[in-house]
């Protein structure tokens, strides 16, 4: 029995049958236990940054909701930000407040997919389920407002496209009301449910150091303890008027562990706090219009007098959002730089894969809300034997499946 | 198009993303959660293409992506459907203009039905699934995929 001791080689990619972006992902596994791990993004580029270099920034807004459809707002307004700054536009109050109400509904919509994408991972497809259906109610909400249900397209330079009418303000609270009566079977559901605790309690752990030192973001950043959250530390849009404080998980219990089952804490609890900001904001909307300009002729011409350099931020879902965008007296820019906040996080991966067994991969790999990930096929490699074989995405999620069934018995 | 006989059989389905923004890939998999729940009528995700007799492919088809849509579809045992869901994998859309693309999709595989909107919304892809089950049929009596 030599074999056991010999390192396998587990390339995982690019292609998953569920949802998520392809991604690249090679294991050394030993066994059952991993004993390292390396990753290969870039599958899905598309050149956008290059191509917004041939665009106007009034097109562009366009372009950087098709950087993510799930952050259909995010990349725009963090770059919509960056141009404001340089060509110097002031965005009406009004707008602020659609922009950071559309934001929380983002957050919510994206929070509760990923819940029931853990949930799937688990092999607990029935809240996985109950999980999409409850997300339905952010999406009409976000329907309702902007008009799709996917890449809002609702930001304009200088302000948004569509106003929140009187008559919005009733469904959307309605909605708001259903996600509070349903908060509390949420929590229940999701932590404290038996396998639930047992499968994420101290899996993928990140210590605060680490989590530092990697320089991650958002809910993976602040499952580990780190209070950033740039709608406290850097408020932009109608933050500046609320009292935002970031969600760390001592809101639920006392210590922080960093774990996975910490950052479905954060998770859910940051669904509260989204309910919370849109609260307030309808209820202290301001009255005014909601673009600096209206004609799209008037924007330009406020980009062709402009010269400078500026950074965006936005705090999406999944952490800190950056644009960099640098314009000369032109209408097209002549640098654009985007970090998405998963880049941030996708580093820590090696490090928390590291150790883990084979059946925890799915979960680990989902906990930090990667933006593009999968695992449809797995390649198991006995270099020294030679031999190779093949697992599909379904046969490692059968192994997890496996794992929550006994510890249920 | 007899559609309670051809609902004797499920309608399996693999999706292949190929570059896309996500924004289809999410709305595909909320028609087939609770609200839209295509999974009644027995249409679902499989995890491999052997076992698919419909190929959902969304996104533009970047240069890495090409080849291996390729094989996934020939991996499909026939009658086989391809459908593009989205406008980016029927003409480029926004992403037409990169470089980095070899698409749209009917330049790679054989494309039988097309979904457009950005990102289509789930009724749209219900009704592209129906027109799937209509030209499955036909393929099943004899005509030619081609
Ligand atoms: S069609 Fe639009 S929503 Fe769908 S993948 Fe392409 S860019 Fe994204």
């Amino acid at each position: 029995m030599t074999a056991k001791k010999v390192p396998y080689i587990v390339p995982v990619g690019p292609i998953h049958p569920a949802l998520k972006e392809p991604v690249h992902i090679e294991l050394t596994v030993s066994g059952e236990e991993v004993i390292s791990a390396d990753f290969t993004p870039g599958q899905t580029h598309r050149g956008i940054e290059w191509m917004g270099l041939s665009r106007n920034p009034v097109q562009i807004v366009h372009l950087t909701d098709r950087i993510c459809g799930i952050c259909g707002v995010t990349h725009s307004l963090a770059f919509a930000r960056a141009v404001e700054q340089i060509a110097d536009i002031t965005v009406p109050e009004r707008a602020d407040y659609v922009r950071t109400i559309i934001a929380e509904f983002e957050r919510i919509q994206s929070h509760l997919l990923w819940a029931g994408v853990a949930a799937h991972e688990l092999g607990f497809d029935t809240l996985f389920y109950l999980a999409w259906r409850v997300r339905e109610g952010a999406m009409d909400a976000i329907e309702l407002i902007s008009g799709n249900r996917v890449n809002y397209d609702i930001i304009q330079i200088g302000g948004v496209r569509r106003d929140i009418t009187e008559d919005q303000f009733e469904p959307i609270r309605r909605c708001l009301a259903n996600y509070k009566d349903l908060f509390g079977k949420l929590k229940m559901l999701f932590l404290e449910d038996a396998v639930i605790n047992s499968r994420c309690k101290g899996a993928g752990r990140l210590s605060f150091e680490k989590a530092m030192a990697y320089s991650t973001v958002g809910p993976t950043a602040r499952a580990s303890g780190c209070t950033a959250d740039l709608r406290a530390d850097y408020p932009y849009a109608a933050y500046g008027d609320l009292n935002v404080k970031p969600v760390l998980p001592t809101v639920y219990s006392n210590d922080i562990n960093g774990d996975t089952y910490d950052r479905i804490v954060v998770r859910i609890f940051e669904i509260a706090q989204s309910i919370e900001i849109i609260e307030e904001c309808l209820a202290n909307m301001p009255v005014g219009r909601i673009l600096w300009e209206e004609k799209v002729a008037g924007i330009l011409a406020a980009c062709k007098k402009a010269k400078g350099e500026a950074v965006g931020l936005h705090e999406a879902p999944r952490g800190e959002c950056l644009h960099y965008v640098a314009m000369d007296l032109a209408e097209i820019p002549i640098a654009w730089k985007v970090k998405a906040s998963s880049y941030s996080n996708l580093h820590v991966w090696p490090l928390i894969l590291k150790g883990a067994q084979l059946a925890d991969i799915p979960i680990i790999v989902a906990s930090i809300d990667p933006c593009l990930s999968c695992t449809d096929r797995v390649v198991v490699t006995d270099a020294a034997a030679g031999r190779t074989k093949i697992f599909t995405k379904e046969e490692l999620t059968r192994l997890s499946y496996e794992k929550t069934r006994r510890l249920m018995q | 198009m007899k559609l309670t006989k051809a609902l004797n059989r499920s309608l399996w389905a693999f999706h292949f993303n190929s570059g896309s923004c996500n924004g289809c890939d999410i709305e595909i998999v909320a028609t087939l959660t609770p609200r839209y729940d295509l999974e009644r009528f027995g249409v679902k995700l499989v995890g491999s293409p052997r076992h698919a007799d419909v190929l959902l492919v969304t996104g533009p088809v970047t240069s890495q992506m090409a080849d291996r849509l390729r094989r996934v579809y020939a991996q499909m045992p026939g009658p086989k459907v391809a459908m593009v869901i989205g406008t980016c994998g029927l003409s480029g859309g926004i992403f037409s203009t990169s470089y980095n693309l070899a698409g749209p999709v009917d330049q790679i595989i054989p494309v039988d039905v097309y979904v457009p909107g950005c990102a289509p919304r789930p009724e749209a892809i219900i009704q592209g699934v129906v027109t799937v089950i209509a030209k499955l049929e036909r393929l099943e009596v004899g005509e030619r995929n081609d």
